[in-house]
């Protein structure tokens, strides 16, 4: 087949793409974590981490991203809001406003001493929206004829 | 409860996000779709209750107060608007579920549906202009979504003029909240109100005040930005044709209805000229559309211009008989066409044709489809003691009032225009010889199709029966209109 005789010649693509797309994801995590205090946040990270997983489908097919990764990105979409919503809820049980949110400081295990805030499950649930929209999008559009 | 006024926007978003986790499974879907909508149909029952005994509900959402959060203010107004529109999804929902096919409600249906009940819900309840933008985003994407769905070729053709049409008005809103938090540094509408008074430039304010009204007369089919409206609904399958017929060009009037007398109704008579033009203008064009068609669809789809026309020439008026006569249709209109448009789609199922030359004689067969027709085209016109008099006379005694005469005799007029337009239906559909031998795949499903629409005109008729004990609701939704006073002291407290 021709998408076999065009691949053997993608050894360097191949080969880069995977040290590159740990590079990316790593930023893009970076990028997740500092939101709160410099530029950054659940978007433009969600939508580096997509980026990562499209290198990855530009260099193989995607098939071997399916079973590399073998996520249903719709789900993705449906717990991230999932996750947002429950995030605003919260505070509703503890007799507070729609959408407060609260933090804390915890001991964490090889961390040390953190100051950890509800926002970051909301950026949590943005991050995994973006992603999971991002890459229904490419799939459905990259698999339909 | 200070959570209160988010939970019929909560409620229905935490059920279609469950049920994304499960796309395929036809028959839960339908159960919790319904379930959701009851139990967010009696949360905002208890909301009108708690407005009508304590007053307006604010909620500054994580606890930022007034003017720099975003407050969801439920006003009687918004709680009855509210409520409205959730029975009718319910309703509407429960219709879907016997007309559909399994594979057509297998593609996210019902979770599109909740999603635009809560884009609905939110645009009613928000006290924020820019989040009123988010929230008609909210309930836009989700109509793209039903509009296309089944793909057939009609409606992807009408969903690209329906996209184009709300992305050009969406931009233009953005636009209108820019200069407007230009001029004024505040997007609170209870802030806005206090602060548009200060502007030492009133006729900007006035552009503004003209470019929202475009805006929300693009979303609400004001002639002359009314154009996209007939083609697109035409295609659309029937519970979403009742879906939008009933609760999205209303959000366009319910918007202008908020803007026009919290913001610009110092910035008097320029702006109420230009609504009161566009009003008699969108009736006019509504009455020719109602008579000139066949298609029982068409006819429906140009009586929503007619009502909205209507409604919009008692704000236009801007007094207490004519805001209420407003409201009171408003609500009227919103249960009245999801009753129709739901009759209309059944006719269509069973004759197999939208023509009316191509129906007859269906009365004899389906006697209880026949007369809820009836009634319900009775209750359009404004036959009393049916729930489509009183509003209609209030904002003819309004106008009257105000010593307009044109207005309220186009009023009257147009009522004359709904009669014929749907007796016309109801001649050639239900009376005389049938047709054709009707064997359509609707038939067997008749009996539980009629079965939420029955309940919806009840309420309808419910609804004008008891005018009398209404009125108090209408009355209190309509104060904070009267004197912004009320609705800016209840969001910002000093």
């Amino acid at each position: 087949m021709k998408q076999n005789s065009k691949r053997v010649n993608d050894v360097i693509l191949q080969t880069a793409a995977i040290i590159i797309f740990f590079i990316i994801v790593i930023f893009s995590i970076d990028l997740f974590f500092a939101g709160h205090y410099s530029p950054g946040g659940g978007f433009i990270g969600g939508l580096m981490t997509s980026a990562a997983l499209v290198l990855l489908l530009l260099a193989f097919d995607s098939k071997t991203l399916a079973n590399v990764l073998p996520i249903d990105y719709r789900l993705m979409t449906a717990s991230g809001l999932l996750i947002a919503l429950l995030t605003g809820l919260h505070s509703v049980f503890l007799g507070r406003p729609f959408l407060t949110h609260a933090y804390g400081k915890f001991d964490l295990p090889l961390l040390g001493e953190q100051t950890l805030h509800t926002a970051i499950a909301f950026d949590l649930g943005v991050y995994l929206v973006v992603i999971g929209i991002t890459l229904t999008i490419i799939q459905t559009i990259g698999e339909s004829e | 409860m200070i959570n209160l006024p988010v939970f019929p926007i909560v409620i229905p978003a935490l059920a279609a996000i469950i049920m994304m986790f499960m796309p395929k499974r036809v028959q839960l879907q339908r159960v919790m779709a319904l379930g959701a909508l009851v139990i967010t149909a009696i949360v905002s029952l208890f909301l009108v209750h708690t407005v009508s005994t304590e007053g307006i509900q604010t909620l500054n959402l994580g606890n930022w107060q007034a003017p720099f959060g975003i407050t969801l203010v439920s006003d009687m107004l918004s709680a009855l608007l509210v409520t409205t529109s959730t029975l009718l999804t319910l309703f509407i929902v429960w219709f879907a579920v016997h007309y559909f096919s399994d594979s057509y409600e297998g593609n996210y249906l019902y979770i599109s549906m909740l999603f635009l009940l809560v884009g609905v819900n939110g645009a009613f309840t928000t006290g924020d202009i820019f989040n009123l933008f988010v929230f008609f985003e909210v309930f836009l994407m989700s109509s793209y979504v039903l509009i296309v769905l089944g793909g057939r070729g009609v409606q992807l053709r009408e969903s690209i003029k329906y996209l184009l049409v709300n992305i050009i008005a969406s931009a233009l809103f953005v636009m209108s909240v820019a200069l407007l938090y230009g001029v004024t540094g505040t997007l609170n509408l209870a802030d806005l109100a206090m602060k548009i008074p200060l502007v030492d430039n009133p006729d900007v304010i006035t552009v503004i005040g003209v470019m929202f009204v475009i805006v929300f007369g693009m979303k609400g089919a004001l002639v002359p930005l009314h154009y996209w409206l007939p083609g697109a609904y035409v295609v659309a399958p029937t519970p979403i044709l009742a879906m939008f017929g009933a609760l999205l060009t209303k959000v366009g009037v319910y918007s202008i209805l908020r803007t026009y007398t919290l913001l610009f109704d110092g910035n008097g008579e320029f702006l109420q000229t230009f609504l009161m033009v566009l009003a008699v203008l969108t009736i006019f064009i509504g009455m020719t559309g109602a008579i000139a068609y066949n298609d029982v669809k068409l006819i429906i789809i140009y009586n929503i211009m007619i009502a909205v026309g209507v409604i919009l020439y008692g704000i236009s008026v801007n007094t207490q008989t004519s805001l209420e006569g407003s409201l009171y249709y408003l609500i009227h209109d919103m249960i009245i066409k999801a009753v129709l448009f739901m009759l209309v789609g059944m006719m269509i199922g069973i004759t197999k044709s939208g023509q009316l030359r191509d129906m007859g004689g269906l009365i004899t067969r389906f006697p209880l489809f026949g007369w809820t027709f009836f009634v319900a085209a009775l209750s359009l016109a404004g036959i009393p003691p049916l729930s489509g008099f009183f509003g209609k006379l209030l904002i003819v005694s309004g106008g009257m009032d105000e010593g307009e005469l044109f207005g309220p005799l186009l009023v009257l007029l147009s009522s004359l225009f709904v009669l014929y337009s749907v007796m016309k239906i109801f001649l050639n559909g239900f009376w005389g010889e049938a047709k054709r031998e009707y064997d359509g795949p609707l038939v067997p499903y008749t009996k539980r199709l009629i079965i939420p629409v029955f309940l919806l005109l009840i309420i309808a008729v419910a609804y004008g029966f008891g005018a009398e004990a209404i009125h108090p609701y209408i009355t209190q939704a309509i104060e904070p209109l009267v004197n912004p006073e009320i609705y800016i002291d209840a969001v910002i407290k000093e």
